[in-house]
């Protein structure tokens, strides 16, 4: 049984106008899967919607076995899933400890303080200082809060939405380092990223999205010296699937 | 000039500053300017009369004032029904109208300019089912004694500064300490994310719902209780609560209050220096200047 799978997903904003066009994509779990595509391929919607943040227009989602198609993010949270938005991804105005209580809220009482003192272990440069406000965290440290509250609660599957997207190149190492030691744990990882290198640097499977329909499914060794990903990022459409 | 203005100011900021928090609650969360949080103050004090007078018909003894107060144990006992009903017109408003439009996506204004009418509706409800002939929670008469200072209070109109202050001590511990507190300002953050984070943002809504309407609820029987009841004494504290709310700063429960202190002793001192004719302009006043200097009031945060 896979961790995520994904059928004949439709997804978009106005119910005439998908912007996901029936995607069907399934990971395994403890896999890490990137899904790449140029601007506006609808990689970041179909994330959204699987999170329950946009709506879903047609197809089915499923969370092991639990369908979860249409449920609000809360409940999604709940049936195991993580995500980590790609910007505001933590409560700025609220200190370090805070954005990881209000995570902590949905496990047991007993087990609230031991995980968050276990992701301030995991995150040292948000450990050192969890009473300050999330809102004067550098860049990387606020992915890193961010990822912190996603794993707080042991989520079956974390999707992140381009985790290096505005960071310096330094910021990048650490974020991708992160995840490297969260895949290694044997989280099941979901990415967007529009940093290709490292995103198949990480992964072991790439799914490349192209105006809103899957365009190659495959490992992410395939991709590396691939011509269709140069083309595909120059913006110019793919004739079709590649091998 | 006479010292009596502060006690005064201190009075009607009590009420005006409990009213502001639920509406400062209900901008920051729902994001809404809410018109209707008047008529709640109104229809609070109207439905506590009613528990008050059913109780009063059970229990003969209930209404019998209890010194120093002017009321009875019936009335205590009777903020607890009116504010439940009031929490319930309050919910079943956004079910039927704001939650309907906020699914909707409609834009803020149209749910402002709901909020407008639907005050208007209450209003006319209000007058419809009870007249609007003035009544009272008691016919006892207070006499006010000294405080010192050349200043004089009743004993109801000191109750009403203490529960107030007890009522805000209250609810800025809430807000601060618990993880209800915690969800509600990240709601008032980010609803977005928040339900990424795992809070049930329809409850969190919900429970503002519950907080503003009670609190209206009680300063509505404050001001009925030191003055008199009436289905437009809601309407007519609007201006003022808006004017706290705004130079508290949207979303800040202290805020909120030392805004309706800072109204409440403008309009004392306004009377006693300038005259009674005045006191409706201090709130519109003080409104603009903030809109103007310091559009994020007191304790609120700049918009980035």
């Amino acid at each position: 049984m896979s961790a995520l799978s994904v059928e004949g997903l439709k997804a978009g904003y106005d119910p005439d106008l998908a912007i996901v066009k029936g995607v069907d994509f399934s990971v395994d779990y403890g896999e890490a899967v990137c899904i790449l595509g140029p601007n506006g391929a609808g990689k970041s919607t179909m994330i959204k919607a699987i999170a329950g943040l946009v709506p879903i227009l047609g197809g089915s989602v499923n969370l092991g076995k639990n369908s979860v198609a249409g449920l609000p993010p809360h409940a999604l949270v709940r049936q195991g899933l993580g995500f980590v938005p790609q910007t505001e991804n933590i409560f700025t105005r609220l200190t370090i400890l805070e954005n990881l209580q209000i995570a902590a809220q949905l496990l047991p009482a007993p087990d609230r303080r031991s995980r968050i003192d276990a992701m301030l272990d995991m995150f040292p440069d948000l450990g050192s200082r969890p009473g300050e406000i999330a809102g004067a965290l550098s860049g990387g440290q606020r992915q890193m809060l961010a990822a912190a509250r996603a794993l707080l609660t042991e989520p079956e599957v974390l999707v992140l939405d381009e985790p290096s997207a505005g960071l310096s190149p330094k910021l990048v190492g650490q974020v991708f380092e992160t995840l490297r030691r969260i895949s290694d744990a044997g989280v099941t990882l979901v990415l967007v990223e529009q940093n290709v290198r490292a995103a198949l640097a990480l992964t072991g499977r790439a799914l490349v999205l192209v105006d809103g329909q899957l365009a190659h499914d495959g490992p992410t060794d395939d991709l590396r010296d691939n011509r269709l990903l140069g083309e595909l990022f120059l913006g110019h459409r793919a004739k079709g699937p590649s091998a | 000039m006479n010292p009596q203005a502060f006690i005064d100011g201190l009075i009607a900021g009590s009420t005006i500053g409990l009213g502001a928090i639920g509406l400062t609650l209900a901008y920051s969360i729902l994001r809404f300017a809410n018109f209707t949080h008047g008529d709640f103050l109104a229809w609070g004090a109207y439905l506590t009369l009613t528990v008050s007078g059913l109780l009063g018909g059970l229990a003969a003894g209930l209404g019998a004032p209890v010194h120093p107060f002017s009321f009875g144990w019936g009335l205590p006992l009777a903020i607890l029904g009116g504010a439940a009903l009031t929490v319930l017109l309050a919910l079943g408003l956004d079910r039927i109208l704001f939650g309907r439009l906020r699914a909707r996506g409609a834009d803020v204004i149209i749910i402002v300019m709901a909020s407008f009418g639907a005050s208007m509706a209450l209003r006319s409800l209000l007058e419809f089912i009870f007249t609007a002939k003035p009544v009272y929670f008691t016919n006892a008469l207070q006499i006010a004694k000294p405080l010192g200072l050349g200043m004089r209070a009743t004993p109801d109109q000191l109750l009403v500064i203490g529960m107030t202050a007890v009522l805000v001590v209250g609810l800025h511990l809430i807000v601060t300490q618990t993880a209800t507190g915690r969800a509600m300002r990240a709601v008032s953050e980010n609803p977005a994310l928040a339900g990424v984070y795992g809070i049930d943002v329809a409850q969190i809504v919900r429970i503002t719902w519950v907080i503003g309407a009670g609190l209206a609820c009680i300063a509505g029987v404050m001001a009925g209780l030191l003055v008199q009841i009436r289905p437009y004494m809601g309407f007519d504290l609007l201006l003022p609560l808006f004017a706290a709310a705004i130079l508290g700063g949207i979303g800040s429960i202290p805020g909120a209050m030392l805004g309706g202190l800072i109204i409440g002793l403008a309009e004392a001192f306004t009377v006693q220096i300038i005259g009674a004719e005045w006191r409706a302009a201090v709130s519109f006043i003080i409104l603009v200047l903030v809109l103007m200097l310091r559009p994020q009031g007191l304790f609120g945060r700049k918009e980035a």
